[in-house]
């Protein structure tokens, strides 16, 4: 059998393990451990010469095969009454079990998902993009983000005093305050945000701000061009905005 | 009485999450005998009709849900929103719906493999949620399934779903088997 196996397909070692009982045909109250192991191995063996990373349950599963072998490999002992367990009991027990709960991943599967096969209308706003606006623009990516802030910081003159008093910065006030300039200009250059006034810390905590706005898909950010301008726009409306109460101890900053 | 009717179907219209009849009960201020009726009139009212939503009754309560058919329809509407689950959050959801309430490590021990990342997304989707510590060192977290996820999956309530039995057991015997207890055996 073509060991064209690939370990990603297989959410685990129980997983892979289970495949390679029923390809091989094997009953599984008597699996033929020397088999099982020799082909699991091999596996294993393939994957580290084509020098790919093995999450360690896999390895820990191969050790556990081999020490199961060799158990059964030992000779029974022969005294009187003495009754030895099957050294793979453990290892059935466990997959059987796994079995159960793929088996009810796949029903999971089948059965009608909200915002799959039905919907109770309790969509937000930002799932219904305008198509108009889809077409042009690439959504950015993380690094380009940072690049254009690290960019910011850059130009950013450094500071000539020294400021002993510690002023606490409230990424949630200045949530508020981004949402409110893009209220009324409703698209915004990056820019923008960060004017030159601000300090370095503010700075940062605009930044902060602005990643909280994203992540709650209250703004999107978008971008023409490699390196050009970056642009935020409000998603969602007026209305929904102010009534969106910004609870400051949710956001994970205190 | 029209005006009861007019006032449960009005409730489950503008409720933004199922409604059970506990609820609809004390908002209306009439008994449940009263109302039950009436839920049981929508529900043959609307398949009759044969409309582009019906009442379903999900998560213990009851909500507006479209017709099955016209999904590839409304998925327009949202464009990346319907999560797509992998057979690892899948695996893992099962898991705690029938093991809950359990710990991290018990999930990984009957998975297989490390179950952090999964269990974060489940967690932000709303599917999962703590419901305390357990009583043993290091006091770890429990977990076990959210309303939301009876009403993400169509659900009435957790003994809705089948029990273990009725899965492919290879051999009815190890079905009526102790329960898998993790940590009780050697550790492999």
């Amino acid at each position: 059998m073509a060991i064209q196996i690939r370990l990603e397909n297989f959410s685990g070692p129980l997983d892979l393990l289970l495949h390679l009982i029923k390809s091989h045909e094997m009953d599984i109250y008597d699996i033929r451990i020397v088999e099982i192991t020799e082909q699991y191995l091999t596996i294993i063996e393939q994957m580290q010469q084509l020098d790919l990373d093995i999450a360690g349950e896999f390895l820990l599963m191969a050790a556990t095969l081999v020490h199961i072998k060799s158990k059964m490999l030992l000779p029974v002992s022969e005294e009187i009454g003495e009754e030895e367990d099957d050294p793979r009991a453990e290892l059935v027990k466990r997959l059987l079990e796994y079995q159960r709960y793929k088996d009810v991943a796949e029903l999971f599967q089948q059965l009608p998902q909200l915002n799959r096969d039905v919907f109770s209308g309790k969509l937000l706003l930002s799932d219904c993009l305008d198509d108009d606006h889809d077409e042009d623009e690439v959504v950015i990516g993380i690094y380009q983000l940072a690049d254009a802030f690290h960019r910011l910081l850059k130009d950013k003159p450094a500071e000539t005093f020294h400021e002993v008093i510690r002023e606490s910065l409230s990424v949630a006030d200045y949530i508020d305050q981004i949402a409110d300039k893009l209220l009324q200009k409703k698209r915004l250059l990056f820019r923008e945000i960060f004017s030159v006034e601000l300090s370095f810390d503010e700075l940062i905590v605009s930044f902060l701000a602005t990643l909280e706005l994203v992540k709650m898909h209250i703004v999107s950010i978008d971008q023409m061009d490699d390196f050009s301008e970056i642009w935020l726009t409000l998603l969602i409306s007026h209305k929904q905005l102010s009534s969106l109460s910004l609870e400051k101890g949710l956001l994970g900053y205190e | 009485m029209n005006n009861l009717l007019q006032l449960v179907e009005a409730f489950i219209f503008a409720s933004d999450s199922p409604i059970s009849l506990d609820r609809l009960s004390s908002l209306i201020e009439q008994p449940k005998s009263q109302i039950r009726p009436i839920l049981k009139q929508l529900q043959q009212q609307y398949e009759t009709m044969e409309r582009g939503f019906y009442l379903a009754e999900v998560a213990g309560g009851y909500q507006f849900r479209t017709v099955v058919e016209l999904a590839p329809w409304l998925r327009k509407l949202s464009k990346d929103r319907s999560p797509r689950f992998s057979r690892a959050a899948l695996e893992t959801l099962a898991i705690i719906a029938y093991r809950q309430p359990v710990t991290r490590a018990e999930i990984e021990y009957l998975r297989g493999v490390d179950s952090g990342g999964v269990m974060k997304t489940l967690l932000d989707k709303n599917l999962l949620r703590i419901l305390g510590k357990k009583e043993i060192p290091g006091r770890p977290l429990i977990y076990g399934t959210s309303h939301h996820f009876l009403e993400h999956f169509g659900l009435i309530a957790l003994a809705d779903l089948p029990t273990l039995k009725e899965f492919t057991a290879l051999d009815p015997q190890l079905v009526t088997a102790d329960p898998l207890t993790p940590g009780s055996g050697e550790a492999l």
